[in-house]
């Protein structure tokens, strides 16, 4: 036990930090709050002025938000079925003892170790461009007209390119949690009569809810900023198809040079982020109860 | 109706020969216990028995149909593992009630044999906690609730009661024997603790590399072990036994006492020595001795038996409890 003593000096010790962590997240967000309420345009230097929250009733008003907003939790929602959902599967796949198992679990990993931007200008170029990739070859190949991924489905081409990043990650994550199953637990229930199916909705689902739950956590952290995929395949087109919130924000703020109104959309990221995060850690809040 | 017969049953896994053969009878009704050091083979004759394993040759009858390859769960056996193996994110009741719900039975009925059986085990009032709210001993009752439940015609026991406290694993024993006597069904039990085979079996199977050494009831054992293993195994602290002269005057190549078989005296006997521990517990005084010829040997004594270290013993082995065992550990 800590003396009171003991405590005034650890909180002295750790001062320090907890300041400089505080001022890490405090400047830029009083910063961007603070641009967000002025009239702040790159084209015309030296004009700023307060406009209250015109810059808000721009952002929100403009028909390409609501879209974004729509593309933003599509994307997130898509991947994590994708992801959850496939690395179940490849994890109940790789969990089964097979030759070269070692390996076949590295080249699994491989996709996780990829850069966005590369990953998505091969996806672009090699598989799913109209005329040279993989896929249209493919349709040539049974005489039918090959697909414009990226003009036809750009939404759905995006959250493809993605989710083939974070698969691995999930099947890792719910590899690891497959394995630590008691294999005593399966016999039992193989004594009780269970089959496969409900072996794997009695015993192995439940075992992986925690797992499924921190995949689902940290997928979303990353999934709501998903931006160099867009960025490089789509350019968050065609119109506004493939924008979603983070893209919105750097387009206004870097392709049509309004500051205060990308600053504006930052904080309303802020504040999306955070409603998706209390969603999430009453869910968390249940599974690890 | 539990009867199971294994013939030649066999088990290898790769090249490795687990169980050479083994043969055995097992009657309806019966408490049989299968001992022996570990990595002997008995828990993987258990788990040939359930089904968990494949048998390499042999065959497995059980109520005298051939069940060598049918599945687990036709068997009609109920395991209790060593871990309890309870599914950790379902209530007691939902755990008892498992093997039912596979079963397809319905809710009502389900609802009924649970009860019944958590009165025998006196588990009603925790149905609805989950295991890791439960204490060791109550989370092996909920296991062996889920025996129960399925009314099996035998159940077998993986070393249920290891992982227990030594005197909750008392209490426990008592527990299975009498809920043994109260369903009068086949158990088979699997142990490397010979005190739990002796006060348990009705038929003790001593287990060694796979073999069988002997088949038998726990006093049969104790009264006539047919080999140097089985006499050594069975019986606590291990028998003693004596090679060279004191055996050969027998006619024998060794010779087997046992702790509680010894007249001492402090100045006269067949054997002399001293003593090196002596082990005062009250009912029993257990006296660690060094003979003169070099062997080592234990010696209960009566309670107060007035002797300390370094003390001069001497020791007769009681008239026709003298084992002899000739050079390959045969009883002769």
């Amino acid at each position: 036990m800590a003396t009171q003593h003991q405590r005034t000096l650890a909180r002295f010790m750790v001062a320090p930090s907890v300041l400089l962590l505080l001022g890490w997240m405090i400047v830029p967000l009083a910063m961007t709050l603070w641009f967000s309420f002025q009239s702040y345009n790159l084209l015309s230097p030296g004009m700023e002025q307060f406009i209250g929250f015109t810059n808000y009733r721009y952002f929100l008003s403009d028909p390409a938000f609501w879209q974004a907003m729509a593309n933003t939790l599509l994307i997130v929602g898509g991947v994590l079925v994708i992801t959850v959902g496939g690395g179940i599967l490849l994890a109940l796949l790789l969990d089964q003892p097979i030759r070269g198992q070692g390996m076949v679990r590295i080249l699994m990993i491989a996709p996780f170790f990829i850069m966005p931007t590369v990953s998505a200008l091969v996806w672009k170029n090699m598989f799913m461009n109209p005329v040279n990739g993989l896929f249209a070859w493919m349709a040539k190949a049974v005489g039918a007209q090959p697909i414009d991924f990226l003009a036809q489905y750009p939404l759905m081409s995006i959250i493809l390119i993605v989710a083939w990043q974070w698969l691995p990650f999930a099947t890792l994550i719910l590899l690891t949690a497959m394995q630590s199953l008691d294999s005593e637990q399966m016999e039992a229930a193989e004594m009780d009569g269970a089959g496969a199916w409900a072996k794997f909705t009695h015993l192995v689902l439940p075992h992986l809810s925690r797992a499924i739950t921190v995949v689902i956590l940290i997928e979303t952290i990353f999934l709501l900023s998903v931006f160099a995929e867009i960025l490089v395949t789509t350019n968050g087109g065609p119109g506004y198809a493939s924008t979603n919130l983070t893209y919105l924000v750097y387009s206004q703020a870097l392709l049509q040079y309004d500051v205060g109104g990308a600053s504006a959309g930052g904080i309303i990221a802020v504040i999306l982020a955070n409603i998706v995060a209390i969603f999430l850690m009453r869910m968390i809040g249940k599974t690890l109860e | 109706m539990g009867s199971i017969t294994l013939k030649q049953v066999r088990k290898a896994f790769g090249d490795v020969e687990v169980i050479p053969g083994v043969d055995l009878q097992i009657n309806d009704g019966e408490f049989v216990v299968f001992v022996g050091p570990s990595g002997c083979g008995k828990s993987t004759l258990l788990r040939l028995i359930a089904g968990l394993e494949d048998v390499s040759s042999g065959q497995i009858l059980i109520d005298g149909q051939d069940m060598t390859q049918a599945a687990p769960s036709r068997r009609k056996l109920a395991m209790v593992f060593q871990s309890y193996a309870l599914y950790p994110h379902m209530s007691v009741r939902k755990n008892i009630a498992f093997p039912l719900k596979m079963a397809g039975m319905d809710a009502a009925q389900q609802e009924a044999r649970v009860k019944h059986a958590a009165g025998i085990l006196n588990l009603t009032d925790y149905l609805d906690r989950r295991p890791g709210q439960l204490s060791g001993g109550q989370r092996q009752r909920v296991a062996i609730g889920r025996a129960i439940v399925r009314e099996p015609s035998a159940f077998l026991f993986d070393e249920p009661l290891s992982n227990l406290d030594a005197a909750l694993r008392v209490n426990m024993r008592v527990e299975i024997s009498e809920l043994h006597k109260k369903l009068a069904t086949t158990m088979v039990y699997v142990t490397h603790d010979q005190v739990e085979a002796m006060t348990m079996a009705d038929k003790i199977v001593v287990l060694r590399a796979g073999r069988v050494e002997q088949v038998g009831s726990p006093l049969e054992l104790y009264r006539t072990p047919a080999n140097r293993f089985v006499a050594g195994f069975i019986g606590s602290p291990n028998m003693n036994f004596i090679e060279g002269e004191p055996a050969a005057r027998l006619g024998a190549h060794a010779i087997g006492v046992r702790p509680e078989h010894f007249a001492m005296s402090t100045t006269e006997g067949l054997l002399a020595g001293t003593v090196g521990v002596a082990e005062h517990l009250g009912s029993d005084t257990f006296l660690h001795i060094d003979l003169d010829n070099g062997s080592h040997i234990v010696a209960r004594a009566a309670g107060e038996f007035p002797v300390h270290h370094g003390d001069r013993i001497f020791l007769t082995p009681q008239e026709g409890r003298v084992y002899r065992f000739d050079q390959n550990g045969l009883a002769l």
